[in-house]
């Protein structure tokens, strides 16, 4: 039966003012049911304070063999990091 | 605390709080049942997670049933140590699991009075009683958010579903009516103010329940005949099978703890 459900993907706000973070995936008939089933599954041990569900189907992601091309051209660019900066003593700690 | 007390007769108030944590004991009990055979994993989990509400609920409710009684019983002893005849629960939780239909229809009928019921006692004049309602009120406005949307999903399904729903509403239907009818022990509560009169409730069940059977496409039966004695421990036999897998270890082993 549930392999007639489409599978959703489910993000859980643990506190106010974290960021949605990625937890899991269940299988539910509608968007209705998903939030309702990612409580029940996901939120048993008082994690969250939102819940989002979005279909699988509907998440595009990069594709593992285009790896090399997307991510190794920011190797050895150090640069980039803002690690070169001298921050003023008055500053303190940033 | 102590107003309240002085007064209510102490008997009635046990009575009362002994009918709430059975209740919950035995339909967490059953619903318990269901633990790896759900349809699904994720009902899998969420029954899981209803019965462990009931089980929650049912320490506070026997928990202050010991300590009204004042013989020394805790919400354990009173759990597992009493005998079919001092339940006090309502003969609907005791009925068997069924199928899912079942099951969940006769969820969506107790919710429904659960969620009732716990609303008006977070107005109760022993603020024992109120604050458990008002913990308790939430979970079932949970379990009934959860039970009435199943119920609405699979009455108003495919032909297959549809035909299992009404099956289990004809099923539970004559098994409701108890939880409405006042007793000695209710009309005492009711007048210290601890609780509601049991017949007061029965309008906005109605409300919820035909709002619910009208969306699912379902049709309540139209005989009044009602199944009773559950409440003052008259049971069927199911509750003596439910007790006998439940209480089997504190029995055999009194004591043994983990």
């Amino acid at each position: 039966m549930s392999s007639e459900w489409p599978l959703w993907e489910v993000f859980i706000r643990g506190q106010h003012g974290l960021n949605h973070r990625h937890v899991g995936s269940l299988h539910a008939p509608d968007a209705e049911l998903a939030i309702k089933n990612a409580r029940d599954v996901y939120t048993r041990r008082n994690e969250g304070v939102s819940i989002w569900v979005v279909k699988s189907v509907d998440i595009t992601a990069s594709s593992p063999s285009d790896k090399g091309p997307l991510f190794e051209p920011s190797n050895s660019k150090v640069y980039r990091h803002p690690t070169f900066f001298q921050i003023p003593e008055e500053v303190g700690h940033m | 605390m102590a107003t309240a007390e002085i007064a209510v007769d102490r008997a009635a108030l046990f009575e009362f709080l002994t009918r709430m944590g059975d209740n919950t004991l035995i339909l967490g009990h059953r619903v318990s049942e269901w633990c790896g055979h759900a349809p699904v994993l994720e009902e899998d989990i969420a029954l899981a997670n209803t019965a462990l509400d009931l089980i929650g609920q049912t320490q506070l409710w026997l928990g202050l049933a010991g300590e009204v009684e004042g013989k020394g019983r805790n919400a354990d002893a009173l759990a597992f140590l009493r005998d079919a005849a001092a339940f006090r629960n309502c003969l609907l939780v005791e009925r068997p699991n069924g199928d899912f239909g079942q099951t969940l229809m006769r969820q969506f009928l107790f919710d429904a009075w659960h969620h009732v019921m716990l609303t008006a006692l977070t107005k109760s004049e022993d603020p024992r009683v109120a604050e458990i309602a008002a913990k308790a009120v939430k979970e079932a406005a949970y379990h009934l958010e959860r039970s009435s949307d199943l119920v609405i999903r699979l009455g108003d399904g495919t032909d297959e579903s549809h035909a299992r729903m009404q099956r289990a509403l004809d099923d539970m239907w004559s098994y409701v009516g108890e939880l409405f009818i006042a007793d000695d022990a209710d009309r005492a509560v009711a007048e210290a103010g601890i609780a509601p009169d049991p017949a007061s409730l029965k309008p906005e069940w109605e409300a919820i329940v035909s709002e619910v059977l009208r969306e699912a496409t379902l049709k309540a039966p139209t005989s009044a005949y009602v199944h009773k004695g559950g409440r003052r421990g008259v049971h069927t036999e199911h509750l003596g099978y439910i007790l006998a897998d439940m209480q089997f270890l504190q029995r055999a082993y009194p004591g043994a703890t983990w």
